[in-house]
């Protein structure tokens, strides 16, 4: 029983271990600089959206001047 | 600016994919680490296109049964935007199986031999040349109305081979790639952790209204350039 016990915490070990592992962004995430990453691709979110809505509201005035 | 509101929201979709897309906490998977961050923006352009090409499909058939060329002119411009997120799928998959595909035990060049046989790849590229041949065989023809019924026609053609390319035969073999012969991980709500389908779904959402968008600005653009012609 004990074996049994020593074996699963074991498993349980190295499973617990296995998966802290992984290497992620923690530090990333830590320090905060993976806000400049989000300020940059919001920014070019907001870029291509302006260009699209600039591009519909001319074809509407296009479609009123006909 | 026209029927303003789902434009917005697939705005605010989008804002909320990129924010939460990188800040949520994602399963720990020791192969993908923090590009399974990618679900986000590779997988929702192949949704997406599909999404596109269904709307192309069925203003085809709607062309083919009213005869009326407002439908034609949809349909072709739902299939250039559906061909343009396949296209960018293609490429950020291309950037996503380069970190997470190479075998670090071969050469780059080895292990690009074992990616290029990936049926998944194979079948994505059958689907967008059928596609590409769409608007070869489009633009080949001067009669307005012939090509609008023979695009049509090919259309419809081109949206059945979706389905065997991109659908039937990569889930057949075996791949690298996920949604192989073990199921669909991205619509499987048993696969995909909890808090990365509370993003998925938005994301999903977001990218094809802004696929939408495109296309209805290219539509309103083709008509006033016909006017135009016409006048």
């Amino acid at each position: 029983m004990k074996k049994m016990i020593s074996i699963f915490a074991l498993l349980l070990f190295t499973f617990l271990a296995h998966a802290q592992d992984v290497t992620m962004a923690d530090t990333m995430k830590e320090n905060g600089k993976i806000y400049v990453v989000i300020a940059v691709i919001l920014t070019i979110l907001a870029g291509l959206v302006l260009y699209l809505f600039r591009l519909d509201r001319k074809i509407s005035k296009l479609e009123k001047n006909k | 600016m026209r029927r303003s509101w789902w434009k917005i929201l697939g705005v605010l979709l989008l804002v909320y994919t990129f924010i939460a897309g990188l800040l949520i906490e994602v399963p720990r998977n020791p192969q993908l680490q923090e590009t399974i961050r990618n679900l986000f923006f590779h997988v929702c352009m192949w949704f997406g296109m599909m999404i596109l090409f269904i709307v192309s499909f069925v203003r085809a058939i709607m062309y083919l049964r009213t005869n009326k060329h407002i439908h034609d002119i949809a349909s072709r411009q739902y299939a250039g935007v559906g061909m343009l997120f396949g296209l960018l799928g293609y490429l950020t998959g291309a950037i996503w199986m380069s970190y997470t595909w190479i075998d670090s035990n071969k050469s780059v060049f080895n292990s690009f031999d074992t990616i290029a046989r990936e049926p998944k790849l194979i079948g994505a590229a059958i689907a967008l040349l059928v596609y590409a041949a769409y608007l070869v065989l489009r633009d080949s023809i001067q009669d307005i109305d012939k090509r609008a019924r023979i695009s049509a026609v090919y259309n419809i053609f081109a949206f059945a081979m979706l389905f065997p390319s991109i659908w039937i035969i990569p889930r057949l073999l075996d791949s690298l790639h996920p949604g192989g012969s073990e199921g669909n991980p991205a619509l499987d709500p048993g696969s995909a952790s909890a808090n990365m389908r509370l993003v998925f779904y938005p994301a999903i959402a977001g990218w094809t209204l802004i696929g939408v968008w495109i296309a209805t600005l290219k539509i309103r653009m083709k008509i006033l350039y016909e006017q135009k012609l016409s006048q």
